[in-house]
């Protein structure tokens, strides 16, 4: 396919003549406000068109079309029944401004959304409207700063990570205003409590955890963390980015967590849209709730109705969030019911155990050989790399030659030439097994053949590109020649 | 088991794999306390036939006659082919593309769009999409308030005036995501012709970090772009232009008002092609000049070369993101809107720049027809775009709610946005609204103001 | 490690710093510090006649997987940037003790730069650091 663009395309001209509508004169916009050049969009038929997206799209990886291990991601099957609903008719032209009473069909469901959320995250309230998991995240420290100032403790102003975090957590923290200190992981993947008890004190907002953590298991004295947390007079804040991996079998809200964030495009399987849409609702302790970012849909004898929590930290969005994609997240909730919501867990740490015990029979490290598996775990290629100078981003390309879209690189941190694997559970046994045989495959490779491995990936529509010139020779736009 | 699908014997193999009796052992590692104990009547899982009933049920609750609102979200047509191409998988199921080498649909894609909206706006470049307008301002201007290096050297406050229309949800989402980090956002006032009175701004000590304004503005209202322009290059004030990107098919790009252009252009670009849909998703886009590029926030794809010297594209500039940079990023945002950005691109290549002009000019055309058959006189003097406010005489609240149950969405009541204007309602046709669904409004409204 | 240049003097951050006869303080990284980057894509550099303290973050340097925050050696005023950087930042891996450098500060306090690590010291400094990589809980 090269890299011709729908410029390169374009004929002066030409058009997509059904979709003109029939013209119209104003004459009323005053001569200098209106445009003199026109803007080079192009110029094509809608056939063309069509054809070169159609044959874009098939230039991408995707879950509909290979396997996509992606840790941290959650890339499981997005249920395209669960799409059609979201776009019934009489949702895709609701206006967002309608009135609530003219709109009880859509607020009935956010309101049962947030009532499912409720209850699996263990907490007595939510608020539907960030737009992403960072979004989620920056309602939750604000709502915890907001908290510490209504108490007259406006000195409050660290945010606690552990090492290893989402890159989110701090830059969160950052736009929020906070500072950040980072907590020490013990060997095991454990949050260090003489650390973390070091760290606490009387400029402690909070901390910011995933659990499973991004070490890819269960923090086990998680309530012992919230304790020490609390007992400084912090707060606890719950990234939801590996809730796949806890779904129906444990709640953040029982384990010490005061607000929380859900990533429903990973969680509740809505699309991930080539980077997002996504959605990450906010739940909160009773405490905390007052401060959810609003609206919220209140349900009262005279119907469903938006609501302001009293002390919200305001709106983060125009209107109503991604409110497409919490549809979704409903439909795919009332398909699995609670039983599948168990099930959810269960299937996803039992297929992220099999793979991480094949592929350790097979030779790979693990990061930490003596844990269980979350819903994801981590294998280190560092002695690879020392041996046959191949690296993990090697191994990541050559496994797009196997159809398969590469594991997640380089992340955490603290663990050298690291893939983090999560095959979530609605792939099948063969599907697992095909990786392993690919992987099995590759190590083979790195010992006999490792020049094959290192100029990889070869088979798709370019080589391995050119990183460096990208960010010194910025093109970040078509021009005519 | 919807959606998994081990058979008993997978699962048999599986369990022997890896050396334990039953699922619930791989939970060892949770201490009991906390493991969830079934709580609550539980929920039967429905079959999609089932779930999609009751989908189907409650949206045609909510289908309403013929719609008149705007403020920021509109019933433009949208050809079939751009949901059609939009819903392929291959977009729809793809993540962020980390792996270049498998994600080159995604990124052209997103390259085009960064092309397309350039043009638009007149800007040198432009990031892979925010999460909507509101959002994207507020991102806006805390990429003003961090680039404007000047006014951080000179010490001036950390004060972003808006015009007084610029869209009031877009400042409340604004004042939210920029309070925590110190920075004032006050409101400019309107005068009648509905356009900014920026003499508000004189006799201040030092100059604003930043200013905001919206073209049109929330009234419709166009803003004297040029004035504005070049009020704020003679202070060193930032200028951040929020526009609809379908009113610069006609209007002047950004790049080009007053003297010296805008600095930052932000925008929501649900016009392109996206439906209403109650708002979201959405996307926002944010453009700027050349100097400010390593300040945008989010994603940004570039063209570079593969290792037998083929183009190709990958994402850049990552040192500026969350996953590198960390508490020091230029934000924490990390999704995009991609496939909204993915629908926008196809639907642009479709209209084109002609196809774009027809439908603002069509957009005109229909609200100047409106406002004729409503025969109510409008709020504000000055010139208008697609939107308008109009003002009934008496409060418009409740002459919307019975408009509504009349089966029309007869534009948007102002009081809760703006006490003064308790009796005005912003009214919007597109092109897609017909004579005859015009003169249904007409005839509704006669008889609630009767009423 | 290749030789370090014996005239300079060596931050344990990797900023190297060398007194000219002019008595301004020319400022670089070193090339422990540039490989550890990789390939230098941009250089954020200061603004001319900015004030900087000692170890105050003066400049950033990204690479493709990195992005470092540059110290300033010494207390002074920022009085000459290396635009050539701007262009081409790859000067950085290629020259850094020569045309990749950063700034120059006029100190305020030129004794600052004896606080600073010799050659040899910031050679063992930077073997230290370089075992630390190759454990597994270098967080």
């Amino acid at each position: 396919m090269g890299a011709q663009t729908i410029f390169d395309l374009s004929q002066p001209g030409r058009g997509a003549g059904a979709q003109r509508p029939s013209p119209a004169a104003v004459d009323d916009l005053p001569a200098e406000l209106r445009r003199d050049a026109a803007p080079r969009l192009p110029q094509v038929s809608e056939l063309q068109a069509l054809r070169h997206y159609t044959n874009l799209s098939r230039a991408n990886f995707s879950i509909d079309s290979q396997f996509y291990p992606l840790g941290s991601c959650t890339m499981k099957y997005n249920p395209r029944g669960a799409h059609r609903a979201a776009s019934e008719p009489g949702f895709l032209t609701r206006h967002p401004l309608a009135p609530a009473s003219v709109s009880q069909g859509f607020l009935a469901c956010l309101h049962d959304l947030q009532e499912i959320l409720k209850n699996a995250a263990g907490m007595p309230a939510m608020s539907l409207t960030p737009m992403a998991g960072a979004q989620g995240e920056f309602a939750g420290v604000a709502m915890i700063r907001a908290w510490h100032d209504a108490q007259g403790d406006a000195s409050r102003r660290e945010i606690l990570v552990p090492a290893g975090a989402h890159g989110t957590n701090p830059a969160t923290a950052a736009m929020c205003g906070c500072t950040v200190r980072e907590v020490a992981v013990r060997d095991h993947g454990d949050v260090d409590l003489d650390a973390l008890k070091a760290a606490v004190g009387a400029n402690t907002a909070g901390l910011m955890m995933t659990n499973p953590s991004t070490c890819g298991v269960f923090e086990r004295r998680v309530t012992d963390i919230a304790a020490i947390v609390h007992d400084a007079g912090g707060l606890l804040y719950y990234d939801g980015a590996n809730l796949n991996a806890i779904l129906g079998k444990a709640k953040p809200g029982d384990m010490g967590f005061d607000v929380l964030h859900f990533n429903l495009h990973k969680t509740f399987a809505t699309p991930h849209g080539g980077g997002g849409p996504g959605a990450g609702p906010v739940g909160a302790t009773a405490r905390l709730a007052p401060f959810l970012p609003g609206p919220i849909v209140e349900r009262t004898d005279g119907g469903y109705q938006w609501a302001e929590p009293p002390q919200s930290i305001g709106r983060l969005s125009a209107f109503m969030g991604n409110a497409g994609i919490l549809l979704r997240a409903l439909a795919y909730a009332l398909m699995l019911g609670t039983e599948g919501e168990r099930r959810v867990g269960e299937f996803a740490t039992l297929n992220a155990n099999y793979l991480a015990a094949r592929l350790k029979d097979a030779g790979f490290d693990l990061a930490w050989p003596q844990r269980r598996a979350s819903h994801e775990f981590i294998i280190t290629l560092a002695a690879l790399a020392r041996r046959h100078g191949v690296t993990a981003m090697d191994f990541a390309k050559r496994l797009l030659d196997f159809g398969v879209h590469a594991p997640t690189t380089y992340f955490p941190l603290m663990v050298p030439e690291c893939l983090l694997i999560e095959p979530t559970e609605t792939e099948c046994k063969e599907e697992l097994d095909a990786f392993v045989a690919a992987m099995e495959r590759i190590l083979a490779e790195a010992r006999d053949d490792p020049e094959t491995v290192r100029t990889a990936p070869h088979t798709m529509p370019v080589k391995r590109l050119d990183d460096v010139k990208a960010a010194r020779e910025l093109d970040l736009r078509w021009r005519p020649q | 088991m919807p959606f998994i699908p081990h058979t008993a014997a997978d699962t048999a193999a599986m369990l022997r794999a890896i050396g334990v009796a039953d699922i619930e052992a791989l939970f060892d590692e949770i201490p009991d306390r906390l493991r969830s104990t079934p709580s609550g009547t539980p929920r039967a899982g429905l079959s999609e036939m089932e779930m999609r009933r009751r989908f189907a049920e409650r949206a045609a609750q909510d289908a309403t006659g013929p719609c008149f609102v705007g403020a920021g979200c509109y019933d433009h047509h949208i050809p079939a082919a751009v949901w059609d191409l939009a819903s392929r998988g291959e977009f729809m199921t793809a993540y962020t593309p980390y792996q270049a080498e498998a994600s080159q649909g995604t990124l052209q894609v997103i390259y085009e769009f960064q092309t397309m909206l350039c043009e638009l706006t007149g800007m040198d470049a432009c990031n892979a999409s925010v999460y909507e307008g509101g959002a994207g301002l507020a991102e806006a201007v805390l990429m003003a308030v961090r680039a404007n290096r000047k006014a951080a050297r000179a010490g001036w406050p950390r004060t972003v005036p808006m015009a007084g229309a610029v869209h009031p949800l877009y400042v409340q989402a604004t004042r939210s995501i920029v309070c925590n980090q110190g920075i004032d956002v006050p409101m400019l006032p309107y005068g009648d012709d509905g356009r900014v009175d920026l003499t508000a701004l004189d006799g201040l000590a030092a100059p604003p970090v930043a200013l905001v304004v919206q073209q049109p503005n929330f009234f419709g209202v166009l803003e004297d772009v040029d004035a504005i322009a070049d009020w704020a290059a003679e202070r060193g004030t930032l200028l951040v232009a929020c526009v609809n990107p379908l009113s610069l098919a006609l209007l002047k790009p950004p790049s080009a008002w007053g003297s010296a252009g805008a600095d930052i252009v932000c925008g929501d670009g649900q016009p392109l092609g996206v439906p209403m849909a109650s708002g979201g998703p959405s996307f926002g886009f944010l453009c700027s000049r050349q100097a400010l590029v390593r300040q945008l926030p989010g994603r940004i794809v570039g063209r570079t070369e593969d290792a037998h010297g083929e183009p190709g594209f990958t994402l850049t500039l990552q040192a500026r993101e969350q996953h590198i940079r960390r508490a020091k990023a230029t934000s924490n945002i990390c999704t995009n809107q991609g496939l909204l950005v993915t629908a926008a691109t196809i639907h642009m290549s479709l209209l084109g720049a002609a196809g774009l002009r027809e439908v603002a000019a069509a957009s005109c055309a229909k609200t100047r027809e409106l406002i004729h058959a409503l025969r109510r006189p409008r709020r504000f003097s000055a010139p208008c775009f697609h939107e308008c406010v109009i003002d009934l005489g008496c409060p418009a609240t409740p002459v919307v709610e019975a408009l509504a149950r009349d089966g029309v969405l007869g534009g948007l009541a102002l009081g809760p946005y703006f006490a003064e204007l308790a009796h005005c309602v912003l009214v919007c046709a597109t092109e897609r609204r017909t004579s005859a669904e015009i003169e249904r409004f007409a005839t509704a409204l006669r008889g609630a103001l009767s009423n | 490690m290749n030789e370090l240049p014996g005239e300079l003097a060596y931050a344990p951050t990797h900023e190297w710093a060398r007194l000219d006869d002019d008595g301004r303080v020319v400022v670089g990284i070193s090339d422990y510090a540039q490989e550890q980057l990789g390939d230098v894509v941009y250089v954020e550099l200061p603004e001319l006649d900015q004030d900087v303290a000692a170890a105050e973050e003066s400049a950033v340097v990204e690479s493709v997987k990195a992005a470092s925050d540059i110290y300033a050696p010494v207390s002074g005023t920022v009085v000459a940037l290396n635009d050539a950087l701007a262009d081409a930042p790859e000067l950085v891996n290629e020259d850094p003790y020569g045309r990749g450098w950063f700034f120059a500060i006029e100190p305020s306090d030129p004794s600052q730069l004896e606080d600073l690590l010799d050659a040899s010291a910031y050679s063992e400094h930077c073997e230290s650091a370089a075992q630390d990589d190759g454990g597994d809980e270098d967080a």
